[in-house]
C-alpha cells in the first residue's frame, strides 16, 4: 500500500504543470464551493496547490483567454463574443431571494418581487407585511448573479437605481442579516440561518423544487479552459466532476450536473 | 567623483516618483479619455448609468463623491482641528504623552476594519435613531471623517508647534488670553500647515473606497437627505471593475479621470487659498 501510494504521487510529480500549481479564478458565486472542493482534493493530494481566486465571472473569462488562470469559473453563461473555450458544467445553482429573519412573509409573487426591485413597490405592507419601508439590496452592474436575476425575474425591466448596491453575495447576505426590512438576491447554496428565504409564487427554493424544474430561477456554474485540461488541471477537473465532489456540491445546496463539453471528443 | 555619483544616483529617485506619477496618469487618461467622446459628453456628463446597456452618466457619482466628502470635512476638521490646538497648547505633557499616539493609531487601523465597524455598528444605530436603511451620506460622513482625523491631527499640530515662541509671548504681553492667542495669532501664522492639513484630509476621504462601498449604500439615486444612500466615484471602480469588460471598462477608466481631475482642481484651489497673504 505504501508503494502504491509512493507511486501514485511519482506519477501525480511527473503530470504536473511546471509548479503543480492550479489557479482557478472568476465568480464569486463559485468560489465558495470551488474552495471547499480543492481543500478536500488537496488533502487527499498534497503535492498539489490550488489557488482559487474570485474577480467574478466575466474577470475569470478574461483571465482563461490571457491563460493568467488554468481554470476560469462563470456563474452566467458566455457570451457570443467569449466562445471557443472548453466548458464544463460543473452544476446549477439556484438564486434565493433573501429576507431578514424575522420578516413576517415567506412568499412573493414573481410579480411582486420584480416590482420591488423596479422601484414601483416601495412599502411592505403592499404585499401583505408591516408598513415599513421596503430596502432591496441588488448586485453591481456586471455581476453574473445580477445578470442572472435581471435575465430570470426583470424580464427587461431596469433594476431601480434607488436600490442599495453590494458587491458579493456575501456583503448582501450580511447586510439583509443585519437589516429587518431589507430584502435581496443571492446564490441558493450560500442562504444559512441568518436569512430566510423566500418561496416565489408559492414555489419554495429547495434541492426538490429544482429537480423537478418547478423553481424556475436557475443558472450555470461553469468551469472553462483554453486548451483541453492536461495534468494536475485535467485531475482536478476529473474531481470536481467525479461522484465524490458532486455529492458535495448537493449537499451545499446546488443542484449536480452532467457534463456539458462543447468539445466533440469528450474529456 | 563620489560627490558627482551620488548626486546624480538621488536625481534619478527623485524623478523616479514623477515618472511613475506620469505614468499613472498617461495609463488612465488614454484608457478613459476615448470613451467619454465615443460616449458623448452629454452621455457621460448625464445621471443614467447603467455601463453594459451603453448609459455612462457618471454625474450622481461625483455628486456622491462630493457629498461624502464634504460630511467627512464637516465632522473631521472642527474635531481634528481641536485635538491638534489642545495637544499643542493646553494640555499637560503626560496627557499629550499618551493621546498624540493614539490618534497616530487610527491611521494604522485598515479602513475595512473602519467599514466593518460601520456595518456593525454605526448603520443600525442611525437607522434606529434618525430612519432610512442606515447606509448612507450621514453614516459615511461620520466614519470618513473619524479616519481623516490621524492626518489632520498631526500635521496641523506640526504646524501650530512650529510658530515661533516669540509671537505666543508677544500676544501674552498685549494681553490677550490664551484662546485669544490660538485663534488670532497662532491659526494666522500657522495657516499654510493647517490648510495642508485640511487638503490631505481631503484626500484621503475623496479616495476612500473600501469602508465607503460597505456602509454607503451604493444607490445610484442622487441623494436627498443626508439619510439617503450615496454611491461615490471610487466605489464605483471598486465594486464594478472586477466584472467589467470593454466599454464598461473603459468607463471605470474614465470615472478614474474624473476623479483625478477633481483632485487636482481641489488640490489647486486649496493651494491657491493656502498662498492667499
Amino acid at each position: 500500500m505504501p508503494r502504491f501510494i509512493l507511486i501514485l504521487s511519482l506519477v501525480f510529480l511527473t503530470c504536473a504543470s511546471k509548479s503543480g500549481d492550479i489557479i482557478i479564478a472568476g465568480s464569486t458565486s463559485v468560489q465558495p464551493f470551488i474552495e471547499k472542493l480543492a481543500e478536500e482534493f488537496m488533502a487527499k493530494n498534497p503535492k498539489i496547490k490550488i489557488n482559487v481566486q474570485g474577480g467574478g465571472s466575466t474577470a475569470g473569462i478574461q483571465a482563461v483567454f490571457n491563460r493568467t488562470c488554468d481554470i476560469g469559473t462563470s456563474s452566467r453563461n458566455l457570451h457570443p463574443s467569449e466562445q471557443g473555450l472548453n466548458v464544463y458544467l460543473m452544476a446549477m445553482d439556484g438564486i434565493a431571494i433573501i429576507v431578514h429573519p424575522t420578516n413576517p412573509l415567506n412568499n412573493l409573487t414573481h410579480e411582486e418581487l420584480r416590482e420591488i426591485f423596479a422601484g414601483r413597490i416601495k412599502n411592505w405592507k403592499e404585499v401583505g407585511g408591516p408598513d415599513k419601508e421596503i430596502f432591496a439590496v441588488t448586485r453591481e452592474e456586471g455581476s453574473g448573479t445580477r445578470g442572472a436575476f435581471e435575465e430570470l425575474i426583470m424580464h427587461g425591466t431596469p433594476i431601480s437605481d434607488a436600490c442599495l448596491v453590494q458587491d458579493s453575495n456575501g456583503a448582501i447576505r450580511e447586510i439583509i442579516a443585519n437589516t429587518p426590512q431589507a430584502i435581496g438576491y443571492i446564490s441558493a447554496g450560500l442562504v444559512n440561518e441568518r436569512v430566510k428565504a423566500l418561496s416565489i409564487d408559492s414555489i419554495a427554493p429547495t434541492i426538490e423544487n429544482y429537480k423537478n424544474g418547478r423553481y424556475k430561477f436557475l443558472r450555470p456554474f461553469l468551469l472553462l479552459t483554453i486548451e483541453r485540461p492536461q495534468g494536475v488541471v485535467k485531475s482536478f477537473i476529473d474531481y470536481l466532476l467525479s461522484d465524490t465532489a458532486q455529492k458535495i456540491l448537493q449537499h451545499e445546496g446546488l443542484i449536480p450536473a452532467k457534463i456539458l463539453n462543447n468539445e466533440r471528443e469528450g474529456f | 567623483m563620489k560627490e558627482k555619483v551620488s548626486e546624480k544616483f538621488l536625481l534619478i529617485i527623485s524623478f523616479s516618483a514623477i515618472v511613475s506619477l506620469l505614468l499613472i496618469t498617461i495609463f488612465i487618461f488614454a484608457q478613459g479619455f476615448p470613451l467619454i467622446f465615443k460616449a458623448g459628453l452629454k452621455n457621460f456628463f448625464s445621471t443614467h448609468w447603467a455601463p453594459t446597456k451603453g448609459h455612462f452618466g457618471i454625474v450622481s457619482m461625483i455628486i456622491g463623491s462630493l457629498f461624502v466628502t464634504l460630511g467627512a470635512l464637516i465632522v473631521g476638521v472642527p474635531l481634528g482641528l481641536a485635538c491638534a490646538v489642545f495637544l499643542a497648547e493646553f494640555s499637560p505633557p503626560t496627557i499629550q504623552k499618551v493621546l498624540k499616539p493614539i490618534i497616530e493609531l487610527l491611521a494604522g487601523i485598515p479602513s475595512v476594519v473602519y467599514g466593518f465597524i460601520g456595518i456593525v455598528i454605526l448603520v443600525p444605530l442611525v437607522r434606529n435613531l434618525f430612519g432610512g436603511s442606515g447606509f448612507s451620506v450621514l453614516t459615511s460622513a461620520l466614519v470618513l471623517g473619524i479616519m481623516i482625523l490621524p492626518t489632520i491631527v498631526s500635521i496641523s499640530y506640526d504646524s501650530l508647534v512650529a510658530v515661533p515662541q516669540t509671537y505666543r509671548e508677544g500676544s501674552y504681553a498685549l494681553g490677550a488670553t490664551k484662546w485669544q492667542t490660538v485663534l488670532m495669532v497662532l491659526f494666522p501664522s500657522a495657516r499654510s500647515g493647517i490648510i495642508a492639513a485640511i487638503i490631505l484630509g481631503m484626500g484621503r476621504a475623496i479616495g476612500e473606497t473600501m469602508a465607503v462601498i460597505m456602509i454607503a449604500g451604493n444607490a445610484l439615486k442622487i441623494p436627498h437627505s443626508i439619510l439617503d444612500p450615496v454611491r461615490t466615484i471610487t466605489s464605483t471602480i471598486a465594486l464594478e471593475l472586477g466584472y467589467s469588460s470593454g466599454d464598461h471598462r473603459l468607463a471605470l477608466f474614465a470615472c478614474g479621470s474624473i476623479l483625478f481631475i477633481i483632485i487636482i482642481i481641489l488640490n489647486i484651489i486649496a493651494i491657491r487659498i493656502g498662498n492667499r497673504e
